[in-house]
């Protein structure tokens, strides 16, 4: 019972030692990297806040005991959650703990001479031995020279290096991913992300209030939004009449920066550019102008109410809240850019563009609890304590009356979502992104190898290496001794 | 709407697929017909009869085979560029015309490694593969051609798409060597090759070739990311956004990093490459089929 092993000593350093060099090693990085791989697959399998924040709220009401679990594994955010990021950090350390010692080798080697000449020559690949003349090291080393190749003149022979751009084009793609990692937590720490919609004819004012959601990175806040105002003066969508897909979405709109007014358009690839923020013009719908009266024809509410797009027709939903008509009246209606009429939906659009634009509605009196302190959808109107009093539709001029008062559909504009992000830590790993490609070009293609050359008694001999198997030795041996015999 | 030049690209879409059935019965004559039983007297080995392979016999079907895969190519090459005349865009806006780009850059990986490495035993595979992807672009995924969503009427469209098809061609031609190679392994542990896989090279042969694809392409296929990323910026606000489509790029990125890493530094060579050399081009077919038509993000685009 009270045998007890005999375990050497580690001591916390030999520890510390022993775990840094496992977490180094080749294999391990191996694993990390399969081990990300894999756990980058269920993101793309379970929704994900971060893409699709509604996809997931309807997968909790669904499976609400499954979500529980789901939550508390993070896996509704994968690409955020505890082990994604171990696994990461982890593996950036591995590979920070791999490259910069190789890259103080590297760099130490590169500066080098090369090795000596081997003793025996002829078990070496592509050896060759001719009749010796007084001039051939004065050209082998002419040659070496055009061809920049490392030389190591050793009097007798001279040993030739070249293809350094291999190792140093695989440390530099193995540091710029590090350099990516941080361009990306650089952009998550210091950036923001917000929407706003924007009726046309309206004015943007880049301030927190103007947004309807907005999110900082952790370490900024409010204060770092740049000023800027865009006012939309027009917006154009158009549609192909035979599949009614989108083809071009333009906005015209009027900028104010740094007290500058110029006039830009924003189309779907071309952002706006203000420094490190960008304004991207991402989603489009229509606001019906209406203007509600109560009984006494007193002008309740009148404005433009933008409705959320359900369908690629533009068939939207919306609330209409008028608190300021006694008593309260608020609206639940759907509207239809093109109106048709089908069996099973009631009425749906058939075309996005404004053809024969039709807003659909309920009329709902009584207390619409926009006091209450509970947030409320500006798009959905809660009619569980409200009672219904009307049910009608109008057309653009038209007026639908009800006992408490009257809502007219004096128009319909369109509006724009503007999405305002800033990223100051893009540029790095745009940078890191190019340098990876170049490095991993010169790395993967590149080719070391060393020729031989010496002169003996009886002769001249040549030969060669390719280090990792790299083809084409033969060709450039054939050069250099074309060379060599003077038949350049 | 649809023009004449759609009707074009659709015949020559046809005239193509024709002329790849006819290279597919040609390498399978000249594979099946190669083989000679020998005379009687001279070639036995134990009980077993060895049969040896002659291509002298079948030298012309072979040629007959390489010829119909260019003019296929040919024929392919012009239907797409006629897609493309018609829809006024480069003919990848769905995944009707980014199969039958996809099926033209396979054959083109294929001709032009044959070029290089005698690789006429995998004709029948290939031209057989590329009939199954043009037979379900042109009955399952067929759409009328139409112009551009906004989002994709981009330069980097170009950019990224053509070095991702070009990729995924590589990739998948690779992936056909590796299985190439598990299938030859398993044949020679039970004894000599028959005859009809003598001419397939010797699974070292094999083993280079694969990973020599991947080398090759694997830079692009880095670059088609990354250009996606860039194009992505300007798009969607966000150059990366764990959307299925680049999540499933980064695990192919990732899996064939790890390919790499582990023939270059650790020194799988063999059955154990060949397994995560499929497994790497399986996430990238994965990506194809899985994300276009059943997933969801920002890649999906009208109806496919």
């Amino acid at each position: 019972m009270s045998q007890e092993t005999e375990i050497p000593e580690l001591g916390f350093l030999g520890l510390a030692r022993y775990a840094w060099r496992q977490l180094t090693s080749m294999r391990t990085a191996l694993i990390l990297l399969m081990l990300m791989g894999v756990a980058a697959i269920p993101g793309s399998l379970i929704p994900q806040r971060i893409t699709n924040p509604m996809a997931v709220r309807d997968f909790i009401t669904q499976n609400p005991a499954l979500s529980l679990w789901y939550d508390r594994l993070s896996l509704f955010d994968v690409y955020g959650s505890p082990w994604f990021s171990a696994i990461y950090i982890l593996l950036f350390i591995s590979l920070i703990g791999c490259v910069l010692p190789r890259s103080l080798e590297h760099f130490k080697a590169m500066r080098a001479q090369p090795p000596a000449t081997p003793k025996n020559l002829a078990r070496l690949e592509e050896y060759q031995k001719f009749d010796t003349d007084s001039q051939v090291l004065d050209r082998a080393s002419t040659w070496f020279k055009q061809h920049r190749f490392r030389v190591l003149n050793e009097g007798q022979s001279l040993s030739a290096e070249k293809g350094y751009l291999r190792e140093t084009g695989n440390l530099l793609f193995h540091l710029s991913l590090i350099l990516i990692l941080i361009g990306v937590s650089f952009g998550s720490l210091f950036g923001m992300k917000g929407d706003a919609i924007v009726n046309v004819g309206e004015r943007f004012i880049n301030v927190p209030t103007s947004y309807d959601t907005l999110s900082f990175g952790k370490l900024t806040g409010e204060k770092s939004l740049t000023p800027f105002q865009i006012h939309v003066d027009k917006f154009v969508a158009q549609y192909d009449p035979a599949t009614n897909a989108p083809k071009d979405y333009t906005a015209w709109v009027t900028v104010t920066n740094d007290g500058v007014t110029r006039k830009e358009t924003i189309k779907v690839n071309e952002p706006l550019t203000f420094g490190n923020t960008r304004v991207y013009l991402q989603a489009n719908g229509y606001s019906p102008v209406v203007t509600v009266r109560d009984s006494k024809g007193d002008v309740a509410f009148q404005g433009p109410v933008p409705f959320l797009p359900q369908d690629g027709n533009l068939r939207s939903i919306g609330a209409i809240k008028v608190p300021d008509a006694i008593p309260q009246v608020g609206f639940v209606g759907s509207f239809v850019p093109t109106n048709s009429r089908s069996a099973g939906q009631g009425a749906i659009s058939i075309f996005p563009e404004l053809l024969d634009p039709k807003l659909l509605f309920s009329v709902w009196k009584g207390n619409l609890g926009l006091d209450s302190g509970v947030p409320q959808s500006v798009y959905r109107l809660d009619t569980t304590k409200l009672t219904k009093v009307g049910l009608g539709s109008v057309k653009p001029g038209e007026t639908f009356t009800y006992p408490e008062g009257s809502i007219t559909l004096e128009t319909v504009v369109p509006w724009i979502n503007l999405q305002v992000v800033e990223d100051p830590g893009k540029k790095y790993a745009l940078v890191g992104g190019i340098v990876a490609v170049l490095g991993l070009l010169s790395s993967l293609y590149g080719r070391r190898r060393r020729i031989w050359i010496r002169v003996t008694s009886d002769g001249v001999e040549v030969a060669g290496l390719a280090k990792n198997g790299a083809p084409g030795l033969e060709a450039e041996i054939k050069n250099f001794l074309a060379a060599l015999k003077g038949e350049k | 709407m649809q023009t004449t030049w759609a009707y074009t690209s659709n015949y020559f879409v046809y005239s193509a697929m024709a002329l790849f059935t006819i290279s597919f019965i040609a390498h399978a004559f000249e594979t099946a017909f190669a083989v000679r039983a020998p005379e009687v007297a001279d070639a036995t080995q134990g009980n077993l009869l060895v049969k040896t392979l002659d291509y002298k016999r079948t030298e012309k079907t072979a040629r007959i085979a390489t010829a119909m895969m260019i003019l296929g190519f040919l024929l392919l090459l012009a239907g797409v560029i006629c897609r493309g005349i018609s829809a006024k865009h480069v003919p990848w806006g769905n995944m009707y015309e980014f199969s039958i780009t996809g099926a033209l850059a396979f054959t083109g990986a294929y001709l032009a490694a044959l070029r290089k490495y005698d690789l006429r035993w995998l004709g029948v595979f290939v031209s057989f593969s590329v009939l199954i992807t043009l037979g379900t672009a042109i009955t399952l995924l067929y759409r009328n051609s139409a112009p551009l969503v906004p989002a994709l009427k981009s330069t980097w469209l170009v950019i990224h798409v053509t070095s991702a098809i070009i990729s995924g061609g590589v990739f998948l031609l690779a992936n056909v060597v590796a299985a190439s190679y598990l299938y030859l392994e398993r044949v020679e542990s039970r004894g000599p090759r028959p005859a009809w896989l003598q001419r397939v090279p010797s699974l070292e042969v094999l083993d280079q070739l694969s990973y020599r694809l991947v080398a090759f392409v694997f830079p692009l296929w880095t670059f088609a990311v990354i250009a996606g990323a860039i194009w992505a910026e300007s798009a969607w606000g966000r150059y990366w956004g764990w959307d299925p489509k680049e999540t499933w790029a980064f695990i192919t990125w990732v899996a064939y990093a790890a390919y790499l890493h582990a023939r270059v530094t650790v020194g799988w060579r063999g059955r154990r490459a060949a397994w995560l050399c499929i497994f790497a081009g399986s996430t990238f077919l994965f990506n194809y089929v899985y994300v276009n038509v059943w997933g969801t993000g920002k890649h999906t685009y009208s109806g496919l």
